[in-house]
């Protein structure tokens, strides 16, 4: 199938993109890697009136060291972050779960920001992200404005981006002395996670200091586990990391559908929160 | 005969353009003036269509025409079905584009045609239809219970047919019911056959020039030949002036033996605008409307004794049509009807099958097309029969099969198996799977309770290739026969045409056939060219489907060969001044028996035609044979899969371990092709186990229409599969080849599913639903738990 | 209308395209470039990859479905019909195919050995499972994909070691399934064969 006919901008700065999509209007749409947005096209379930590309703003291509955080610009290719050595040295969560995501092919267009402005409850990013502590810098008609992970995914397919702003980049405080895993389930290496676990743990001597778990496709948006997270502060056994693991779906929404059942996602997020922490331990 | 050629893995001529994009795919035929058409299809499963307005679409830029079903009532026709399997089979008319009524999502409710493909799918959305819906009949049970809505309220019943088999009343064996009545153990299952897609990577496309003296069609096919005689037929075209070309086609599965709205609506279109048109189907519309496969409710009752020996089986079949009749659509589940009986000396069986309508994509063939079905069922049930008795599964097996000192054997269904060695292919099989050592650990799992449990499934299968005696299909009611033909032509220069009936498709024949006429005529490989897929060239033919090509169009090949020999002789022995009789043919040359020098290549008397200066009185001046070849007999290969797969009961995800394949398919000309197929089939049969299935929701939307929700395996899915031989010739067929095309899909849905339920059994489970996805083993696991 | 240039297998195109144009579009319909093909409207199958430059001008395997033509302006792309060197010898990968028949009906050809010519330039030494999940962007309804991880197999011992060292392993023993014995008789080889070329 071939995409709706859409007018097409290629801005080369961030201030020349927000001003093309503040003239375009409500029905412009900003386009990166393309890797989500241009199969929309092609089954003509979106009709943007403009495209915005963001391929030619050469500065969002890079990785920025800043003291304690890394800063991830927006046309970060997924290929991009698993060969950048600062991302692999300071963020190996993000390498391993960016590993999982789509195909070789995909990952050489698709970006790190257009996967969480897509806000796709089973794209695998937006829980790592949660769970890394992300921030995200957005630029719109008023200027600039920094929002976390926690208040950026608003709903299916909808992030705190409006209409008429670009992602310009994320930044990701480094790991520091957190270690993490990401934990996909899918049915074939095609397929998008079932349900995904992203796991963070701080050890001190021997048990586990503190714990996130972020998750994947277990309600409309990303979500942290809190019961699972406070209950394995402290845990120091096979035990207390199951028993923490079984409280993962509190507190969740997973959706009923083709691909599995409410109560399968469920017991399957425990399943994966086990291993994942198990693992880190 | 000297064989260097046969039995070679040659690598294969069709590489060459297939590896660099030479290639002519349909959708790279480009004519001047050409126009592209855009079909709107029906999102609802069952509606009248109460108005229709193509105008809108006329006013968008670049559009030529529109029209809908009622436009093209006149001359569009009806869709054909070859295979009335009874004589009062319900065959509801099935216009290409629908006129008053929609009976599937995804059928054709108007066409645009425009000078770009873009404009053309922008024109279609401009269309206005109002639809008033109806019910859709989605479940077969409730299909045919009493009051049911209706696919075809003209038709009065959504039955189409019920045709059965009793081996009492054909003679053929004793009473199934009463073998089950008096049996000491009755196993009664219930099996469920997926609907699947058979998912070709090549989308369908048709293009259609009616500028010239004939209508020439270029289509992704896998039966140019059938389908021009059908154009023929439906659109009252006069034969001689259609002319079908098959050009690359990729892949087909049986998914491409069909004659398609697509089709026909391409050609009332080229027709009626007198430009050339195409139409190349997406995805999302090739998964919606290309025919489904499968989709078949099975019950199965098998009476036994206590030591195992089977002595009855009696299958009720549910078949789920769809809406209408496809091409062969009815006969499907009647070519697995002699299948079910297996590799086993079963005394007594019955069958029966109901073709039933529902608002769904009409089904059709699909690789093995019946034959994996029964396959299937019974290769599942053999193992309840064998958990039911405390014995192994091989054991039971083996209880039941044919001997290899038996054959021919002929079955309870009357079929006549050629050749086989089922101990021998089941030895093999043990001994690469590691048979003993696969099951101790199977039991070290199940005592250390552990997470990850071992199964070992088991299919010993056979099927019936090579279709088909045109008399069997005759009295099967199916429509044509199953001949096929040959023709080889001797070039001046000596090398060869061949031209084939057969219409590849992916399966090397112009490699194979080179390689049977290198043999033969004593040419080199290289010199020998075989045509296919164009009905100008190869005017005649049956085409490519059921494993046939070789074990019937082989031996046309075959004897065509012989012929060009025969033809040959007199004038070799014009040439070497001695009697025809004193002559023998070998290594490609005429020689005075008992001299080893001095001889007359087949290329030297092709050169010798050509001039004519000089032949014996009376000879016709060429050496060119055609021949024509009907099976006496189907050819039966076998073989014995094994699947080893861990299941993991905490999540439901299942890894095959291992996999080994020993398939006996007589003699091979070529192992590398062989191999091919036996891997591409084993992934299509793993494929319905674990990942494949065409969902539909109540209201009868198709939910799986892209390759986003209609999960295919990618390698990262799939384990790498071992496989073996044995090697029974088939006695009928002068090369000794039986097929092969199909014979992994056959074989390797039951290995995995019975090791997935091996691997379960200590926790109560005995079946799980294909496909078998982690969901439905996890909640096997729960169930069969509690 | 948007004015782009692009190279293809080499050669310089300028051409006003529709920003909603896919580039396999645009390489098919404006350039003649029909080798490259669509197998679905989703971007799953990989049929339609190529490889094309990124910014920094390093060529990569993309799905041309998903980039638009307008995205690949002032980039480079290399097609199945580019990839044979000067004189027409065959890559590799495309010689490996044919070795080890990683192919049957052909359709997913061309982006299958794109897909593992991209995964070669990154891995030259790829595990018969590095393989598998290399090309899990590309599908295959014919072959069950077996023989095309030996094809990529072989073809990484081919470029690792140039050809004469590789020449000998036989396909089936390669990608890891030593034991196979894949075929009750004997292989005997066969001549090497003579791939005719195009035509350039
Ligand atoms: C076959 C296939 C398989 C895939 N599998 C997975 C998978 O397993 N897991 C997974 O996580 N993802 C998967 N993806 C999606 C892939 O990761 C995409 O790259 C990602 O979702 C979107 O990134 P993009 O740069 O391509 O965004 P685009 O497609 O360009 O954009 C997506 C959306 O985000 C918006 N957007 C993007 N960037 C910005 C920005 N900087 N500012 C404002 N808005 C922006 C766009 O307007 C659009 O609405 C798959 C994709 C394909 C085609
Ligand atoms: S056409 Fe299927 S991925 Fe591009
Ligand atoms: S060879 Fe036919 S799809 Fe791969």
């Amino acid at each position: 199938m071939i995409p709706p006919s859409f007018d097409y901008a290629a801005p080369t700065t961030v201030d020349e993109a927000v001003g093309v999509l503040a003239e375009a209007g409500e029905d412009a749409k900003v386009i990166a890697g393309g890797q989500s947005l241009i199969p929309l096209l092609r089954m003509r379930f979106a009709a943007p009136s403009t495209l915005v590309d963001l391929g030619g703003i050469a500065s969002l291509r890079e990785v920025r060291d800043d003291g304690d955080a890394l800063v991830i610009g927006a046309m970060v290719t997924h290929a991009a972050v698993l060969r950048d050595p600062l991302v692999n040295e300071h963020l190996p969560l993000l390498v391993s779960a960016t590993e999982t995501v789509a195909d070789r092919q995909v990952r050489h267009r698709g970006t790190f920001a257009g996967s969480l402005a897509h806000a796709d409850p089973a794209g695998d990013l937006p829980a790592v992200a949660l769970v890394l502590g992300a921030s995200m810098e957005i630029a719109g008609p008023g200027g600039r404005r920094v929002v976390p992970a926690s208040e950026f995914f608003v709903d299916y397919l909808t992030s705190a981006v409006a209409a008429d702003e670009v992602l310009v980049s994320v930044r990701v405080p480094k790991q520091g002395a957190w270690v993490g895993s990401y934990q996909k389930f899918n049915r074939v290496a095609q397929g998008w996670a079932l349900v995904g676990v992203a796991a963070m743990v701080r050890r001190e001597n021997g048990s586990i200091a503190e714990a996130r778990v972020g998750l994947t496709n277990m309600a409309s948006t990303p979500l942290r586990a809190t019961a699972t997270e406070q209950a394995l502060a402290g845990a120091d056994s096979r035990e207390a990391i199951g028993a923490a693991a079984a409280r993962v779906a509190e507190g969740t929404n997973p959706s009923d559908d083709l691909l599995g059942s409410a109560d399968y996602r469920r017991h399957l997020a425990g399943v994966l929160t086990k291993r994942a922490v198990a693992g880190l331990v | 005969m000297t064989t260097t050629e046969i039995g070679s893995p040659r690598r294969r001529k069709e590489d060459a353009r297939l590896i660099t994009g030479r290639t002519t795919w349909t959708e790279n035929v480009t004519l001047p003036g050409m126009l592209h058409l855009a079909i709107l299809r029906s999102p609802l499963a069952h509606a009248r269509i109460t108005s229709i307005d193509v105008s809108p679409a006329l006013e968008t830029k670049g559009v030529v025409a529109a029209f809908s079903g009622r436009d093209v009532a006149d001359v569009q026709g009806s869709l054909p079905c070859a295979w009335p399997v009874t004589e009062d089979m319900v065959h509801p008319d099935r216009p290409p584009i629908a006129v008053d009524e929609v009976r599937f999502m995804g059928e054709a409710v108007a066409v645009v045609a425009a000078r770009s493909r873009a404009a053309a799918l922008d024109a279609i959305a401009a269309i206005e239809v109002d639809y008033e819906p109806l019910p859709a009949v989605l479940d077969m049970e409730q299909a045919i219970a009493e009051g049911a809505d209706l696919v075809h309220a003209g038709k009065g019943t959504n039955k189409g047919y019920t045709w059965v088999f009793d081996s009492a009343e054909a003679g053929t064996g004793g009473d199934a019911g009463a073998a089950i009545d008096d049996a000491e153990v009755v196993i009664r299952r219930r099996y469920v056959q997926q609907r699947l897609i058979p998912a070709f990577m090549e989308p369908r496309s048709v293009v259609v020039d009616p500028t010239g003296d004939v209508y020439t069609m270029w289509s992704a096919t896998q039966i140019p030949h059938i389908l021009r005689f059908l154009l023929a037929v439906v659109t009252g075209t006069p034969e001689h002036k259609v002319r079908v070309i098959a050009p690359d086609v990729g892949g087909g599965f049986g998914g491409k033996l069909q004659v398609t709205p697509e089709e026909l609506i391409a050609f009332v279109a080229a027709k009626r605008l007198g430009k050339p048109v195409k139409y190349t189907e997406s995805r999302s519309e090739s998964l919606v409307s290309a025919h489904h496969g499968r989709d078949v409710i099975q019950d199965i009752e098998l009476a036994a004794r206590r030591d195992g020996t089977v002595t009855g089986l009696r299958v009720k079949l549910l078949a789920n049509m769809g809406a209408y009749m496809g091409l062969v659509g009815p006969g499907v589940p009647i070519l697995g009807a002699f299948m079910y009986n297996a590799i086993y000396k079963f005394p007594a069986y019955r069958f029966e099958c109901s073709g039933v309508f529902t608002n769904t994509t009409i089904t059709d063939a699909y690789r093995g097309a019946g034959r994996p079905e029964a396959t299937y069922a019974i290769e599942r049930i053999m193992d309840e029969l064998a958990v039911e008795l405390g014995l192994d599964p091989l054991e039971v097996r083996s209880r039941n099969w044919i001997n290899a000192d038996e054959f021919p054997f002929t079955t309870v269904c009357g079929l006549a198996y050629d050749s086989g060695d089922y101990a021998k292919a089941t030895d093999r099989a043990k001994e690469l799977f590691g048979y003993d050592e696969l099951r101790q650990e199977q039991q070290a799992r199940r005592d250390s309770g552990d997470s990850v449990q071992l199964g070992i499934g088991i299919s010993t299968y056979t099927e019936m290739c090579g279709l088909a005696p045109s008399r069997v299909l005759g009295a099967l009611r199916y429509g044509a026969g199953g001949w096929e033909t040959a023709s080889v032509r001797m070039l001046p220069t000596g090398r060869v045409e061949v031209v084939t009936g057969t219409s590849p498709h992916g399966q090397g024949h112009e490699t194979a056939w080179s390689q049977i006429v290198a043999d033969q005529l004593g040419v080199a490989f290289d010199d020998v060219e075989v045509l296919h897929g164009d009905t100008r060239t190869s005017y005649k033919g049956l085409d490519t489907y059921g494993s046939r090509s070789l074990a019937v169009g082989g031996i046309a090949l075959y004897n065509a060969c012989q012929k060009v020999i025969e033809n040959a002789k007199p004038i070799a022995a014009h040439m070497l001044e001695c009697d025809p009789a004193d002559l023998e043919f070998t290594g490609g040359q005429f020689r005075v028996r008992g001299n080893p020098d001095g001889g007359k290549s087949l290329a030297d008397c092709a050169l010798a035609v050509f001039a004519a200066h000089d032949l014996p009185d009376g000879i016709e001046p060429t050496l060119d044979a055609d021949a024509v070849y009907d099976p006496v007999n189907f050819s039966f290969p076998h073989g014995t899969h094994l699947c080893a797969t861990e299941v993991d009961t905490e999540t439901g995800s299942v890894t095959i371990r291992k996999y080994v394949a020993v398939d006996d398919i007589g003699r091979v000309i070529n192992p590398l092709i062989v191999d091919g197929q036996v891997h591409g089939g084993i992934a299509q049969g793993i494929a319905q186990a674990l990942f494949e299935e065409a969902v539909y929701d109540a209201d009868g939307n198709l939910m799986t229409g892209t390759f986003v929700d209609y999960t295919l395996p990618t390698a990262a899915d799939l384990p790498a599969f071992v496989t073996d031989r044995t090697e029974s010739p088939a006695p009928d067929h002068p090369l000794g080849t039986k097929g092969v095309g199909e014979a992994g899909t056959i074989a390797s849905t039951p290995a995995v599913v019975n090791a997935i339920v091996d691997a379960l059994r200590p926790m109560g489970v005995n079946d799980i639903a294909m496909p078998c996805t982690p969901e439905r083993v996890w909640r096997a696991v729960q169930g069969g738990a509690a | 209308m948007t004015r782009v240039s692009i190279k293809v297998d080499g050669v310089d195109y300028e051409d006003d395209v529709e920003p909603r144009t896919l580039l396999v579009h645009h390489l098919r319909e404006s350039l003649g470039k029909v080798g490259t093909v669509v197998g679905c409207d989703t971007s799953n199958c990989g049929a339609c990859t190529v490889l094309m430059s990124d910014a920094d001008g390093h060529q990569q395997g993309v799905k041309s479905c998903a980039v638009l033509a307008v995205q690949a302006a002032d980039r480079e792309i290399t097609t199945i019909e580019g990839l044979s060197g000067p004189d027409n010898t065959l890559h590799p990968v495309q010689r490996a195919f044919h070795e080890a028949h990683g192919l049957q009906c052909g359709f997913c050809t061309p982006g299958m050995i794109m897909a593992a010519v991209d995964l070669l330039r990154e891995n030259s030494d790829p595990s018969e499972q590095e393989i598998r999940e290399g090309l899990e962007g590309n599908l295959c309804r014919c072959t069950g994909y077996q023989n095309i991880v030996r094809a990529v197999r072989a073809a990484s011992e081919e470029i690792r070691h140039g050809r004469a060292e590789a020449e000998p392993a036989p396909p089936s023993q390669l990608a890891g399934e030593d034991q196979t014995p894949d075929s009750g008789l004997p292989r005997q080889s066969v001549p090497d064969e003579t791939i005719p070329q195009p035509v350039p």
